[in-house]
């Protein structure tokens, strides 16, 4: 898994590439923390360079959304899901927690 | 009947899933069908390390692959400490964000995916069997 960020002005990007499962899921962990410790709580995830998704990414991903929605501060949004990883977020209800934006830009603008 | 062993750390998910995945691809399964048995292993083998060994590098797993021309058995077999499936909780999929629980959704993605979920706990070896049928097309 490899894992690239970029701050923007209003949000932080966040491209996740490969497998997020539990060998993978802490270092996920560990860039969505670096950013919500700086106190930034606005994040844009692009997924469209993921190819696999266990619940081990799933409960990052979750911990961050409450992490970030708290006191209404930010919130994270997802972009360029592929229709496999979309099938994982339907099965898990994810769909009614997160934004899901079809592409990168449109996170962004999100903000 | 394909058998390969791994050591019981989350560096073998990835090896893990090249076997599966090749496995669910000789029967001609579809592409979401394959991704389906390769998320519900990496679940069993990622409870396995949990739960049953309690950490990693603790003991292996065995992993077999039977195919016939409609299914793809797989099973599952550690040495650590039996578990009882009743006891995982039922996640609340609509429950607001505040009040979602962490826990029970690996387990509840082996079932949903699955055409069959087993476990067999006995003389110290459990086992986990979980069958993928594959679709019939529409005729």
């Amino acid at each position: 898994m490899e894992i690239t960020t970029a701050q923007y002005k209003h949000c932080d990007m966040v491209k996740v590439t490969g497998r997020i499962d539990s060998a993978t899921a802490p270092k996920l962990a560990e860039a969505l923390g670096k950013i919500t410790d700086a106190g930034r709580f606005k994040i844009a995830i692009d997924l469209s360079g993921v190819q696999f998704l266990s619940s081990a990414g799933l409960r990052v991903l979750i911990s961050t959304q409450k992490n970030c929605k708290r006191y209404n501060r930010g919130e994270v949004v997802l972009a360029a899901v592929p229709e496999t990883i979309k099938s994982v977020f339907d099965l898990a209800g994810f769909t009614s927690i997160f934004k899901i934006l079809p592409d990168v830009p449109s996170a962004v603008g999100s903000f | 009947m394909p058998t390969q062993i791994f050591p019981g750390r989350y560096e073998s998910l990835e090896k893990i899933a090249v076997f599966i995945r090749s496995e669910a691809e000789l029967l001609g399964l579809s592409h979401s069908e394959v991704f389906a048995v390769e998320t519900a292993v990496d679940e069993a083998v990622s409870n396995i390390i949990e739960h049953a060994y309690k950490g990693e590098d603790v003991g292996e797993i065995k992993c077999t692959c039977t195919r016939t021309a409609e299914k793809l058995t797989i099973v599952l077999e550690d040495t650590g400490e039996p578990f009882d499936p009743a006891k995982i909780p039922i996640p609340d999929l609509n429950a607001p964000l505040k009040k979602r629980k962490d826990n029970g959704l690996g387990f509840f993605m082996m079932n949903q995916w699955m055409d069959e979920v087993r476990f067999e706990f006995c003389c110290g070896l459990n086992r986990l069997i979980m069958v993928k049928c594959k679709e019939k097309p529409i005729e």
